[in-house]
């Protein structure tokens, strides 16, 4: 079973397009194939302006088979997920889920230009998964002396706010079903590399 | 009525003040939350970035241990982002099989199991306007929140995307719920355009130029309105307009002060409760001139900062660098 994913594509199957791909990679019916081009989700979005491709761009560039421009793109990691789009779309699209399905393929394929976004992500999981709660002064702080060092400084009069009206912890909670969140992780995981 | 209440990572600490206020007002209320057992974050917009498998069983592992409360199938979240992630994993497991199969086979690892739909999902707005109601509210009012001007904030993720069989229980575009709850507290609500536009998120974290415009549009939206304070029902939504107010206005070079309170700090006043008992006094951007106007004497906030632990932080390992 775990083989077939490995083996060259036998003779008479042809590979999957990039589109296929996207949807199956997508819960549920995404409908990215009823997309009309409208151009509705672009229209909607508040941070269009600082993607490098619109929505329905990057929805036309799927379709034609543009991975790895689509896979680089900013678009997806710009998406602050306020679901304007998808409630707008006239065909249903489910716009920001596919936009997290090219972050995790951006991601699996290690083709995004700026890893400030992903490494936020990462950073942020990796607490949960060794603790089960997030912790902001954690993570602020690793994400801030990673991509931002100037930045602690100018964030530093906002932390010290929040650490003096008690809103900022110094260690992180621990749930008591760690060990069995970290199997159920890992099994999903598994489960994830096999598909 | 009974509730399974998820509180959510930010409620621990940051969004503390949202925490005590909402169960400050569930007694008079009427309403009883049990608190999911040993829950784990819901992976906020983080993990499904990463793993989509692994996010959602995340997310199921809380309604596995909210599913083991018999006593209610009602789970209510006050945090709009763990209502939407709690609500999509309900839903999409009982949409797709295939889905709801593997999510399944990984939760059997950690002695779990959890059925699409069993529960229903629920924002604590929607279950104390629509399950205690309005008017079993106004008649609890003592003290009416008259003469303050309101500008009333949904957010993104509270109504949209509509999903499932139960859609959202407000319009995802144009809002009325949180209107018409602050209306019926006494307080002048004005009719804001940006109630339902987006915060943000973590977009400060990741380009400060695109996260302090979006801060800034709905900070001087709600200014131009003359609104007193802007009230909000998301600690993520309370985090990006009040504890980064400061640092945007030094961005812009703007000099906005507009106080952020969650609408149960709201009840609570209209209510007659205490300022300090409903954790007001947290809030970065000072709430207490906007709320003598109707009367309310916060007194100076007695937090006692808890010093660091001496020994160093338990830090987890980096994520392996490329
Ligand atoms: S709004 Fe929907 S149909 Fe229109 S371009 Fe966007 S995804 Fe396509
Ligand atoms: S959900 Fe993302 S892509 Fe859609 S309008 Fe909002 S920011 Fe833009």
């Amino acid at each position: 079973m775990s083989s077939a994913s490995v083996s060259p594509t036998p003779e008479g199957i042809r590979q999957k397009t990039f589109l296929e791909e996207v949807i199956e990679n997508t819960p549920g019916d995404c409908h990215l194939l009823n997309c009309i081009q409208c151009g509705t989700c672009g229209g909607s979005c508040p941070s269009g302006q600082d993607m490098d491709h619109t929505p329905r761009a990057i929805f036309a560039m799927i379709s034609a088979g543009l991975k790895k421009e689509v896979l680089k793109s900013n678009t997806p990691w710009y998406c602050v997920s306020c679901y304007y789009c998808t409630v707008r779309c006239p065909q249903s699209v489910h716009i920001t889920d596919i936009m997290y399905t090219l972050k995790r393929l951006a991601v699996k394929e290690k083709v995004y230009d700026d890893s400030k976004a992903p490494d936020f992500s990462k950073t942020f999981v990796d607490w949960v998964e060794n603790y089960g709660r997030a912790f902001e002064l954690g993570l602020m702080s690793m994400h801030l002396i990673k991509h931002n060092p100037f930045g602690v400084f100018k964030m530093a009069g906002m932390g010290m706010g929040m650490i003096s009206k008690g809103r900022m912890a110094f260690t992180p909670t621990r749930i008591k079903g760690i060990d069995s969140l970290k199997a159920i992780l890992n099994k999903a995981k598994e489960l994830e590399a096999m598909a | 009525m009974k509730y399974s209440y998820f509180p959510g990572c930010s409620l621990e600490r940051n969004a503390s003040a949202y925490h005590v206020s909402a169960m400050a007002i569930a007694e008079p209320l009427g309403m009883e939350f049990v608190e999911v057992e040993d829950w784990n974050c819901c992976g906020a917009t983080e993990y499904v970035s990463l793993n989509l498998i692994a996010s959602y069983a995340l997310i199921a592992r809380n309604l596995a241990q909210a599913a083991k409360e018999t006593s209610t199938k009602q789970l209510v979240a006050p945090c709009s982002a763990c209502y939407l992630n709690l609500k999509k994993c309900n839903a999409y497991m009982e949409e797709s099989p295939s889905l709801e199969e593997k999510i399944n086979l990984a939760l059997a690892a950690g002695g779990l199991s959890y059925k699409g739909g069993t529960l229903k999902v629920r924002h604590l707005l929607d279950v104390i306007v629509n399950d205690v109601g309005y008017e079993a509210i106004a008649a609890k009012v003592t003290k009416p929140l008259k003469g303050l001007r309101v500008a009333p904030y949904y957010g993104c993720m509270i109504v949209r995307p509509k999903l499932g069989k139960n859609g959202t229980f407000d319009n995802p575009e144009y809002p009325t719920t949180l209107d018409k709850l602050l209306k019926v507290l006494g307080a002048t609500v004005i009719d804001f355009p940006l109630k339902a536009h987006c915060c943000g998120g973590h977009m400060t974290q990741i380009s400060e130029s695109t996260g302090f415009e979006l801060i800034r549009r709905l900070i001087k939206g709600a200014t131009d309105y003359k609104a007193d304070l802007i009230v909000t029902l998301c600690p993520m939504c309370q985090l990006n307009l009040d504890a980064f107010q400061g640092a945007m206005n030094a961005h812009f070079n703007t000099t906005y002060h507009m106080p952020v309170l969650y609408f149960t700090q709201m009840i609570g006043l209209a209510f007659g409760m205490d300022a300090a008992s409903l954790g007001i006094g947290t809030e970065l951007v000072d709430a207490r001139p906007a709320l003598e106007k109707i009367g309310v004497e916060v007194p100076e906030a007695e937090i006692v900062v808890k010093k660091p632990p001496k020994e160093a932080l338990p830090m987890p390992s980096m994520p392996e660098e490329k």
